[in-house]
């Protein structure tokens, strides 16, 4: 895949390099984490990307339920899928 | 951000898919001043969402990319719209801001999303939806050299797996749970509509050596973690086939969240129109999936007459009403094609969670007899998704119909909707040319 | 036994009908409850519920007191979904007067066996981090607590049915009294006593009932965890909650066990319809982040509205309707009908059974208004 400029952000503190443009949900699943604990404590990951389920939910720059893939990834960005 | 809070946009479309593009530069050529809202980053909806990494390309898309690129457009993406204050005054938040948008006419093309059918497993992580894997994909999630199962019903699950294929993923089995008599019928039917004829066989081309499988459909998935197996049921036995992704959506369901809530007339589930797309409300027009799940071609076709009778160019949105009506046949054909199956009702055990947001199982959702009862009683629906998936879920599986649609219409910071609900709105206004228009950077 | 079908017919399966039909039901009596809707739907699906106890009367007093002591008594019964949870008020106190208030209202807990602890300033700040700086103080009230309401009426006609209460839901009742209800569908139940508990309906049904319909409003977020420990509770509460001429909002916010942040509220009369009221969902939200400021950046999921049943003077009609025997009232709890239904369901049953009741019940006849009634 043709690498355009890439982004580094961290997941879970492990640093992720993603191309420019790609969002926060392909970075959690590039780092191979889930999104998010559901509530009975099961692991969740994206469903529709498309902002519409809230399955993709993380804690970005330590602001709760964020939908990952709604969302691009910038340079830096702190994400956590502890929630 | 602009000062200007008194004038307002001429047009304002919510929705940035086809619908929504084709309708913004129809009206934008008419003189109009016209403003385009999305939630998502970048415009193109479902279907043109632009691609991190694009190596193919899709004429239509690049043809209309550069129609609406020449176009005046003021365009707002990464905002969502969850609230109307007053007739002509709708809210949307971003990430960090809060824009009250003004309108005189109003144009929602506001698509649709998949519709999802719980089965054991299906919220392992790497169940996704078709759309919903293709999104990700082309948001950035590397597919080269895994293995992906699609599965479910609709049109969508061949141009996912010609999709995927195309970016490396190996493609085990398409299984479609609609008959082979009704795809016979449909496939014969599409003789009637030339440019999908051309879109079949291009993709029967790449789906060379990929089995597609009728009368099939997925009743489990395993895996510790994450999806390792899926078990499918084809032609009457079950098989377990070893992938990475499952992806798996049961057609289309229409947003109509947002026309609800203005009080445009709904009717089975679509947002009823007159012939220039124009809702029950005066000056308020739909097009798109909303009006009926047609595909790309019929949405284009709305939109240009919605945007075109939205700036009051009647005599040239009315030579459209043939394309249109060609096409919208279409939209039917397709319900009859991939009409569900009642099977699909019992693939769920008593465990198997209805609603993802609270992890509601079947078991306890089943005791009730109303969607509100159910609610209520169970949280089923009370998530932040406020039972877009589970509202669905349960309308095929009990017959229950959704409550009413209240603000906010999306999850909203609380103090947006505070101020979205004050007397003397103080947040950024924004019209006319405030926003730079972003580079589009479509491809299939 | 008679010639009645049941010896209670309970119009309204809110949580007063519920805790009636259980009371009864354990005392043996044949019960039917009759709801046009469904168990719980009502205001009971609307409210906070925050089970309090309140001091504007001593018979207010009195009976959130009573009814505190019977929650507490059944909690080791109720299942999870209730979520029964002790977390304490605090009265949160903005300024010295509403510290005299502070002051006063724990002299009057204790006189009456409620703990109370006032909290200075610092101690707030600890309990309740997220309160904005610069409060006067609060008083920590540590035996209220919190419940689910719609489960909790769920779990209460539940063990009712355990008990031989016959549940029917789905057609309205459209005339009560004389020893019978009839139904919208022309069916017609007979009861030697008919109570009805049908909320801030309960006038279409027995006309001059003195209640009005109380509307409020109600905001919930998405799930933060530790955000906030107590159903905090403004002391301008009292100043302006209570005033009958006005439109009021005020900072009240609840912990769900889920995580969940639930704010309110706000009070209004002559709003009729269930709409959302964007001025006065606005001032609500205003106060809630005057207090709290971190409520403001929060993700609200969902905002409802309900109707308290409103009496002149905020103490509800237990008992016996004057001109009808047969004909008895579980109505008018206002804001404090999740907490009072277990007490309005025991004064109740005393009064039918004729039991040496547990708390004065003569402050919340209906006969308190049309003088004529004299109780037998
Ligand atoms: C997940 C998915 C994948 C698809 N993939 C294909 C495919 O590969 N090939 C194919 O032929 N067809 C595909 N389709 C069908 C195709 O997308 C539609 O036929 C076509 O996109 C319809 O265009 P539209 O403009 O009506 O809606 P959409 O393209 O769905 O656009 C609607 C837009 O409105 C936005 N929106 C909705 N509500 C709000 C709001 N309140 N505030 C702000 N923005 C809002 C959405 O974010 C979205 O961008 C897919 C459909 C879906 C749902
Ligand atoms: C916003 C708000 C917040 C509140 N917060 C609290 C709180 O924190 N703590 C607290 O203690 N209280 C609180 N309350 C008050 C509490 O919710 C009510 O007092 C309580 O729910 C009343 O219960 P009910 O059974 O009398 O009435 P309802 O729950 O309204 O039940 C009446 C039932 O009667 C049925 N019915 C009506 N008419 C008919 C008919 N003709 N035929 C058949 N059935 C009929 C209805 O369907 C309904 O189910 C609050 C109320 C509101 C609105
Ligand atoms: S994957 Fe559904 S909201 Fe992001």
């Amino acid at each position: 895949m043709p690498m355009p400029s890439a982004v580094t952000l961290t997941v879970n503190g492990a640093e992720v390099s993603v191309p420019q443009g790609a969002t926060v949900a392909a970075a959690v699943a590039m780092a191979g984490q889930p999104c998010r604990v559901s509530v009975s404590g099961s692991p969740r990951g994206p469903l529709c990307g498309m902002g519409i389920c809230f399955e993709c939910r993380v804690r970005i720059d330590g602001r709760s339920h964020c939908r990952s893939c709604q969302i691009l990834c910038e340079p830096g960005m702190d994400v956590k899928t502890d929630e | 951000m602009n000062k200007d809070c008194t004038s307002p946009f001429d047009v304002l479309v919510v929705g940035g898919g086809p619908a929504g593009m084709a309708a913004a530069m129809r009206a934008a050529e008419c003189g109009m001043n016209v403003g385009i809202v999305d939630d998502n980053a970048r415009l193109g909806g479902q279907i043109w969402r632009a691609a991190v990494s694009s190596d193919s390309h899709d004429k239509e898309a690049a043809k209309w990319q550069s129609l609406f690129g020449a176009a005046s457009v003021t365009t707002l993406c990464g905002k969502r719209v969850f609230h109307q204050s007053e007739p002509g005054v709708l809210w949307a938040e971003g990430s960090d801001d809060l824009i009250a948008l003004r309108y005189k006419n109003l144009i929602l093309a506001t698509g649709a999303r998949e519709r999802f059918l719980p089965f054991p497993g299906w919220t392992l992580p790497n169940v996704m939806g078709a759309g919903g894997l293709q999104a990700m994909v082309k948001s950035g999630l590397p597919i080269a050299g895994k293995s992906v199962v699609v599965a479910g019903t609709g049109p969508l699950l061949l141009a996912v797996a010609a999709y995927l294929r195309q970016q490396g993923a190996a493609i085990p089995i398409v299984c479609e749970q609609a008959p082979w008599s009704a795809l016979l019928r449909f496939a014969g039917s599409l003789v009637k509509w030339p440019a999908k004829i051309a879109q079949t066989f291009r993709l029967k081309k790449e789906m060379a050596g990929t089995p597609f499988v009728a009368n099939s459909w997925p009743v489990a998935a395993q895996g510790q973690g994450a999806i390792e197996s899926v078990t499918i049921s084809r032609g009457g036995s079950l098989e377990t086939i070893p992938c990475d992704y499952l992806a798996c959506g049961f057609h289309l369901v229409a947003n109509i969240e947002l026309p609800s809530l203005l009080g445009c007339e709904i009717r089975g589930g679509y947002v009823n129109v007159d012939e220039f797309q124009q809702t029950s409300l005066p000056g308020i027009f739909c097009a798109g999936e909303p009006t009926g799940i047609g595909g790309v071609e019929v949405s284009l076709v709305e939109g240009e007459i919605a945007g075109l009778a939205g700036a009051g160019a009647k005599s040239q949105a009315q030579r459209l009403f043939k394309k249109r009506a060609k096409l919208r046949n279409f939209a039917g054909a397709l319900d009859r094609a991939f009409a569900l199956r009642s099977e699909l009702r019992s693939l769920a055990s008593p465990q198997t969670l209805i609603c993802r947001c609270e992890d509601v199982s079947y078991a306890r959702v089943e005791e009730h007899t109303s969607w509100r009862s159910a609610k209520l009683h169970t949280r089923c629906g009370m998530g932040p998704c406020q039972g877009r998936i589970c509202g669905p879920v349960t309308e095929f599986l009990f017959q229950w119909s959704p409550e009413s649609v209240r603000p906010p219409i999306f999850p909203s910071r609380l103090k947006s909707l505070g101020a979205a609900t004050a007397k003397a709105p103080e947040p950024v206004v924004v019209t006319r040319s405030s926003v730079k228009p972003r580079p589009l950077g479509m491809g299939m | 036994m008679n010639q009645f079908a049941y010896d209670v017919v309970i119009v309204g399966a809110g949580i007063v009908g519920a805790a009636c039909a259980l009371a009864f039901a354990e005392r043996g009596l044949r019960v039917v409850v009759v709801d046009r809707e469904m168990v719980g739907g009502g205001a009971t699906a609307a409210g906070m519920g925050h089970i309090v106890v309140m001091d504007d009367s001593e018979a207010q007093f009195a009976l959130t007191r009573y009814s505190q002591r019977l929650w507490q008594k059944l909690r080791p019964q109720l299942p999870d979904d209730v979520e029964y949870e002790q977390c304490g008020t605090i009265w949160v106190a903005a300024d010295e007067e509403e510290m005299a208030e502070v002051l006063r209202k724990q002299r009057y807990y204790r006189d009456r066996g409620v703990p109370a602890e006032v909290l200075d300033p610092s101690q707030l700040k600890d309990l309740e981090p997220n309160l904005r700086s610069g409060l006067a103080g609060g008083l920590l009230v540590p035996e209220d607590g919190v419940l689910y309401p719609p489960c909790a009426g769920r779990f209460l006609i539940e063990q009712a049915q355990k008990q031989g209460a016959k549940i029917r839901v789905g057609a309205p009742v459209v005339k009560a009294g004389g020893g019978m209800v009839q139904l919208g569908n022309g069916v017609e139940i007979s009861g030697q006593i008919i109570v009805n508990a049908s909320g801030s309906c309960s006038p279409g049904l027995t006309a001059g009932i003195e209640v009005r319909k109380r509307k409020g409003h109600l905001v919930i977020t998405d799930r933060y965890p530790g955000f906030v420990h107590h159903q905090l509770v403004e002391l301008g509460y009292l100043k302006s909650a209570h005033s009958h001429t006005s439109n009021s909002v005020a900072f009240n916010v609840q912990p769900r066990r889920t995580g969940q942040v639930l704010i309110g509220s706000s009070r209004q009369y002559g709003a009729e319809h269930k709409a959302v009221d964007q001025e006065i969902l606005a001032r609500m939200l205003q106060r809630a982040q005057e207090y709290m400021p971190g409520l403001g950046a929060m993700s609200a999921i969902r905002v409802w509205t309900g109707f308290r049943a409103a009496t002149p003077d905020k103490l509800p009609l237990i008992g016996p309707w004057p001109g009808d025997r047969t004909l008895f009232l579980a109505t008018g709890h206002e804001g404090l009908g999740i907490t009072t239904s277990l007490g309005t369901a025991s004064v109740l049953l005393d009064q039918i059974t004729g039991t040496k009741p547990e708390i004065p019940f003569e402050p919340y006849l209906p006969s308190r208004a049309a003088q004529e009634y004299a109780h037998a």
